[in-house]
């Protein structure tokens, strides 16, 4: 009941506010927050009382859910930083914009987001996630009218799509692999081809959904959505939904053998290539889209070497410290009007509250010790050991490139201004609402660590129903903290060098900024072709099988007239030919009839002759 | 009771027939009145079929009409008609109300709509073939009048394209039933009778050729690639109404002569030949959307993605061809979603198709780059629009949805690589429609180009109620069957498991 409810009342909460449209404006965002509260209430209830539900759907194939322990945490932590959105959103959307549209769409998608983590099976969840991938769309083009916004969520939803085709596969897979009713938790007990390939299929609309090599660069576009949208859909939800799942599906990985270490080193580049890209980014946005893709790395890496405590821990550590720093760079944007970094120079210094909680969160994300994705990435780390060197030295890259471009951003936002900046320009407010999410966030950054130390790591394992994650050897915890403290400091100090002296960010790369131009690989591997073969097919349809259907038409018109000209004319030719000739022997059969006797018997005579002729010869 | 239902619509056309010319405003609402009738009468008989048996023939009728040619009036609805039957009565109710301010000879636009009403009704719920083709020619001659009548100026050749190109389908499909009917034993043209005689059991060449006939003159009709190229034109140069029946209801006469004749009957010949239907379907459906991709007239483009559609049916019946026993299972699945699709895609494509009208009322071409921003003026017909187009490219939680997973889903197993590449196909369609939509209604509403004259749109009125009840019931009952899909493959999965088990072997 309490799940069913969880599901329910957002959905529900959705379509009266998009279907009143603007009569429910002003409603809007009190709804919103009311059913927040009342679903984070759920969730932590649901967590505890593990309710399933179900309802019949296709044939042999329900729609159905459940909470398990993995599902317990995501839907405990995607109510939370829900929560903190929408108390966030209803500052940031403000009274002229079309609230209902907007927070009925974020209520959508919520829903959808808690059906997608106690999905049982691939029709539930790809039911869902769709969903999901629909209401991004509908966030990121949220104002339309704006140019190249709606092109912006295209992207973002085809990308994606592209990648669900996987998921729709992998429903073929594993009907055919005799998964019963496509059960994801039985993925792992059927055998043979079919299931790697129900597996693969999940995890490419998983890489997809997450942003991962090679799809990252929808997660770019996505930022032309609102700050709110960015928090929850592009960083703590939607996008760590994909790794969600790949934990989810674990057991299944490792069954195939083959597809852990695939999925793994993805999850590794996309960290270490994508960290690099955050680095050199100019738009404080698209670093912390770069970051969530590189953040969320560490957890597919996770689930393709079996750390799924350690996944576990990122994702909720992500959510988190990822929520709060784009709730932050969106009260900047909207106080400050922009999300330039070199603009947003000094910013910490005019809005104080806003830029400890991002330095907090900055911070967690650049793997200070003790703070919480410290505790996470060491977990992650330390399972990936065992499986590869190489891997673990791939993972430790990106998490010091990961406190490079965090320390950037500290830097920018801590750095005075070269000139002091007219007040009224600089001095945008802050509202309230947008304030109050905030510190719960940074707590929750700092705190969320624990989960790693030992007796609540065991507990946590318990709750994952996995073995206990491998402890690292403390020269591990050492090197990582010792690497992250360092590249912290060296980077803070380059960047802030830089910019008093000539005001300018470090690591300016643009390759790496264009985000690895990958979008421009696609388009010229991918889009370029199908658009190419669009227009070819569309000239062939036109020009030869219509054509062909004209000419069948048109050779029969022309045979008619073929016929009537030539054929009919001999005919009738033929026909007054015959006429012509009866007509003319019966001219000549009149002749003889003069109507004189004694001509009569000439003719007689002669015919006798003849026949008398005919007699002798003939014989 | 069920010829009540088919004869309804044609008994209040023949009276119409002396209704006095000037009576002629009330010949719409009398419409109205007659399909709102005629789909209560379908509901009860729904109601009547779950509440009977739910699985074989309901509301049989069999009456003698050659029966020197072992040809008789059989009707009955089973779970591939019934549901048909109800979007067919859906349908031209949906065009009744949209239609309530038609203006031009509107005697004869009514009249002719009510005889085609009864004659799709007719048609799906025919158990015999020689009634299956009078109905199936019927419609294209009925269809031929609405298009030529009532059509854009193109009209008169496009009408005479789709009567030849059909007409021509239907004459196959003609020496197809003849062929059946000599193959028989004794001879008739009794559907059900020939289903259990399987007269071409021993004789695969004579089936396949028959199986050739018949699919010839379905695949023309329904259409599929590379016999679709009567269908753009017909529907941009037909009345919106007429391109609603032709895309919801005349489509889904061919689609649904293979699920009620071409399978059953020859089912040998099926198995034979299931991979020609399970390449032609995935041909069209690749093709179908990428030439849809490439469209700039919003009624090519829906013509094509129809294309685009109909090729899952297609698909998901080869493959329920291709599957060997173990797969029993996953192929009613594929023909559960290919009867659901016929279902769904008559909704979403109807609504689609009325939409377009709407959007021709206001600006007076289909083309889709006179358009942009109308979001601002419009924003009931911007709205249904969205949903219309999210529902068409398969979003879950509307009918599309349930009809793709389930064709995907049951196919892949037995025809694994055409049906990963005809999955595709949803990602081109999605990217298709939302850049239409894009283009007509998000934006500033700026054309960079200035060759074409925008469309007058800031004086652009938002939908008429006629309209909108026209469209948002057919959206409705397609986010319906999306949510609870159970009412209708409750209904549709024991025919899908029969008509598997005879294919099946």
């Amino acid at each position: 009941m309490p799940l069913v409810l969880l599901v329910m009342l957002p959905a529900a909460a959705a379509v009266v506010l998009l279907l009143r449209g603007r009569r429910t404006d002003a409603a809007a965002p009190a709804i919103a927050v009311a059913v927040a509260v009342i679903d984070l209430g759920l969730a932590i209830v649901a967590a505890i009382a593990r309710p399933s539900a179900e309802v019949t759907a296709l044939n042999s194939i329900p729609g159905a859910v459940a909470v398990d322990g993995l599902a317990a945490i995501a839907m405990v932590t995607v109510a939370a930083v829900f929560l903190a959105v929408v108390v966030f959103a209803c500052g940031d959307i403000g009274r002229g914009e079309a609230r209902s549209r907007f927070f009925g769409t974020m209520l959508l998608f919520v829903a959808a987001m808690f059906v997608t983590v106690t999905a049982v099976n691939i029709f539930t969840l790809l039911a869902a996630w769709e969903i999901m991938g629909a209401t991004s769309y509908a966030l990121i083009g949220f104002w339309w009218s704006e140019p190249g916004k709606a092109r912006s969520g295209l992207i973002a939803f085809i990308t994606t799509r592209s990648a669900d085709v996987g998921m729709y596969v992998a429903a073929g897979a594993a009907l055919a692999a005799g998964a019963a009713g496509l059960n994801l938790a039985r993925l792992d007990e059927v055998a043979g081809g079919w299931r790697d390939i129900a597996l693969a299929g999940l995890a490419l609309a998983a890489l997809g959904k997450s942003a991962q090599l090679p799809f990252s660069f929808w997660l770019s576009h996505a930022m032309a959505g609102p700050s709110p949208v960015s928090a929850l859909l592009h960083s703590a939800a939607m996008v760590a939904a994909g790794g969600y799942l790949l934990l989810r599906i674990e057991p299944g990985i490792t069954a195939t053998g083959w597809l852990g270490p695939v999925v793994a080193w993805i999850g590794a580049l996309t960290a270490l290539l994508l960290g690099a890209v955050a680095v050199a980014q100019r738009d404080l946005k698209q670093l912390l889209a770069a970051s969530t893709c590189s953040q969320i790395g560490f957890i597919v890496l996770a689930a393709g070497v079996g750390g799924v405590a350690g996944g576990a821990t990122q994702f909720v550590a992500h959510a988190a410290v990822k929520s709060l720093l784009f709730l932050v760079a969106g009260a900047w944007l909207a106080a400050l009007g922009t999300k330039n970094l070199l603009r947003l120079r000094g910013a910490a210094r005019t809005h104080p509250v806003a830029g400890i909680t991002f330095t907090v969160g900055a911070l967690a994300l650049g793997g200070l010790p003790p703070l919480s994705i410290w505790v996470a990435k060491d977990q992650i780390l330390s399972a990936a050991l065992p499986a590869s060197t190489a891997l673990y030295t791939v993972g430790l890259a990106a998490a010091a490139l990961s406190a490079a471009y965090s320390a950037k951003a500290l830097a920018v936002i801590w750095t005075r201004p070269a000139s002091v900046a007219p007040l009224d320009v600089r001095a945008g407010r802050i509202p309230v609402s947008e304030l109050l999410p905030l510190p719960a966030l940074a707590i929750a950054a700092t705190v969320l660590g624990v989960l790693g130390v030992p007796p609540l790591a065991a507990a946590w394992s318990r709750t994952l129903g996995t073995p206990d994650a491998p402890t690292s050897p403390p020269w591990e915890f050492a090197m990582s903290a010792t690497l992250a403290v360092t590249v912290i400091v060296l980077v803070v100090w380059w960047q802030h060098r830089r910019l008093t002296r000539s005001d300018e960010l470090v690591a300016d790369t643009a390759w790496l900024r264009d985000w690895l131009k990958m979008e421009a690989g696609i388009d010229v591997i991918v889009v370029r072709p199908i658009r190419a073969l669009s227009a070819w097919c569309s000239r062939f349809d036109d020009r030869v099988l219509s054509q062909a259907v004209t000419t069948v038409g048109s050779a029969v018109l022309r045979l008619s007239r073929v016929v009537n000209a030539r054929l009919e004319w001999a005919i009738a030719a033929a026909v007054a030919f015959v006429a012509d000739g009866a007509r003319r022997l019966a001219t000549a059969a009149v002749r003889p009839q003069t109507g004189l006797l004694h001509q009569y018997y000439d003719q007689a005579i002669v015919g006798m002759a003849v026949l008398v002729a005919v007699f002798i010869l003939m014989r | 009771m069920l010829s009540i239902i088919v004869f309804l619509p044609a008994i209040v056309a023949a009276l119409l027939l002396f209704v006095p010319r000037k009576r002629v405003r009330l010949f719409p609402w009398i419409w109205v009145a007659t399909s709102a009738v005629d789909l209560a009468l379908i509901i009860v008989a729904w109601t009547g079929y779950i509440v009977g048996t739910g699985t074989g023939f309901g509301y049989e009728e069999n009456v003698r009409w050659l029966p020197m040619l072992g040809s008789g009036y059989h009707i009955a609805v089973d779970g591939f008609s019934l549901p048909i039957v109800a979007l067919t009565g859906v349908l031209f109710l949906a065009c009744a109300v949209y239609s309530l301010r038609e203006q031009r000879r509107t005697r004869s636009w009514v009249i002719l709509f009510l005889f085609l009403q009864t004659v799709s009704l007719g048609l799906f719920v025919s158990l015999d073939l020689l009634v299956f083709f009078v109905f199936f020619d019927l419609s294209i001659v009925a269809m031929y009048f609405i298009i030529a009548g009532w059509g854009h100026p193109g009209a008169a050749r496009a009408a005479l394209q789709f009567f030849l190109y059909t007409f021509v389908g239907s004459l196959a499909l003609l020496l197809g039933f003849i062929g059946l009917y000599l193959a028989s034993t004794p001879h008739t043209f009794d559907m059900v009778q020939l289903v259990h005689q399987d007269p071409l059991k021993g004789d695969p060449v004579v089936a396949g050729i028959i199986l050739f006939a018949i699919s010839l003159g379905l695949a023309v009709k329904t259409p599929t690639v590379p016999f679709h190229t009567w269908l753009p034109p017909a529907h941009t140069e037909a009345p919106t109404a007429g391109s609603v029946i032709l895309a919801g209801i005349l489509l889904k006469m061919g689609t649904y002569g293979f699920v009620r004749i071409a399978m059953p009957i020859l089912p040998q010949a099926w198995r034979d030949y299931a991979l020609v239907f399970v390449i032609v379907g995935v041909v069209s459906v690749l093709y179908g959307a990428l030439v849809a991709l490439a469209q700039t007239n919003l009624k090519r483009m829906i013509a094509y993605t129809s294309v685009n559609h109909m090729g899952y049916i297609i698909l998901g019946l080869g493959a329920a061809g291709l599957a060997t026993g173990s797969n029993v299972q996953a192929s009613a699945l594929a023909v559960s979603g290919a009867v659901t699709q016929m279902v769904s895609h008559g909704l979403l494509t109807g609504a689609l198709f009325l939409l377009a009208g709407v959007l021709y009322a206001r600006g007076g071409t289909y083309d889709i780059g006179a358009y942009g921003g109308l979001a601002k003026t419009v924003p009931v017909f911007t709205g249904l629009m969205a949903v219309a187009v999210f529902g068409s490219l398969g979003l879950p939680g509307f009918s599309g949805f349930i009809a793709e997973f389930q064709i995907f889903t049951g196919s892949l197993g037995s025809a694994p690589v055409p049906t990963a590449l005809s999955v595709i196909g949803i990602v081109i369609t999605a990217a298709l429609l939302l850049r239409m939509f894009q283009r007509i209604f998000l934006g500033a509403g700026q054309r960079s180009h200035d060759e074409a004259p925008p469309a007058p749109q800031a004086s652009m009125k938002d939908v008429f109620s006629r309209e909108f009840f026209a469209v948002a019931p057919l959206l409705a009952l397609s986010v319906v069957i999306g949510i609870l899909p159970a009412f209708l493959l409750h209904v549709i999965d024991p025919a899908a498991r029969a008509l598997v088990a005879l294919v099946g072997g």
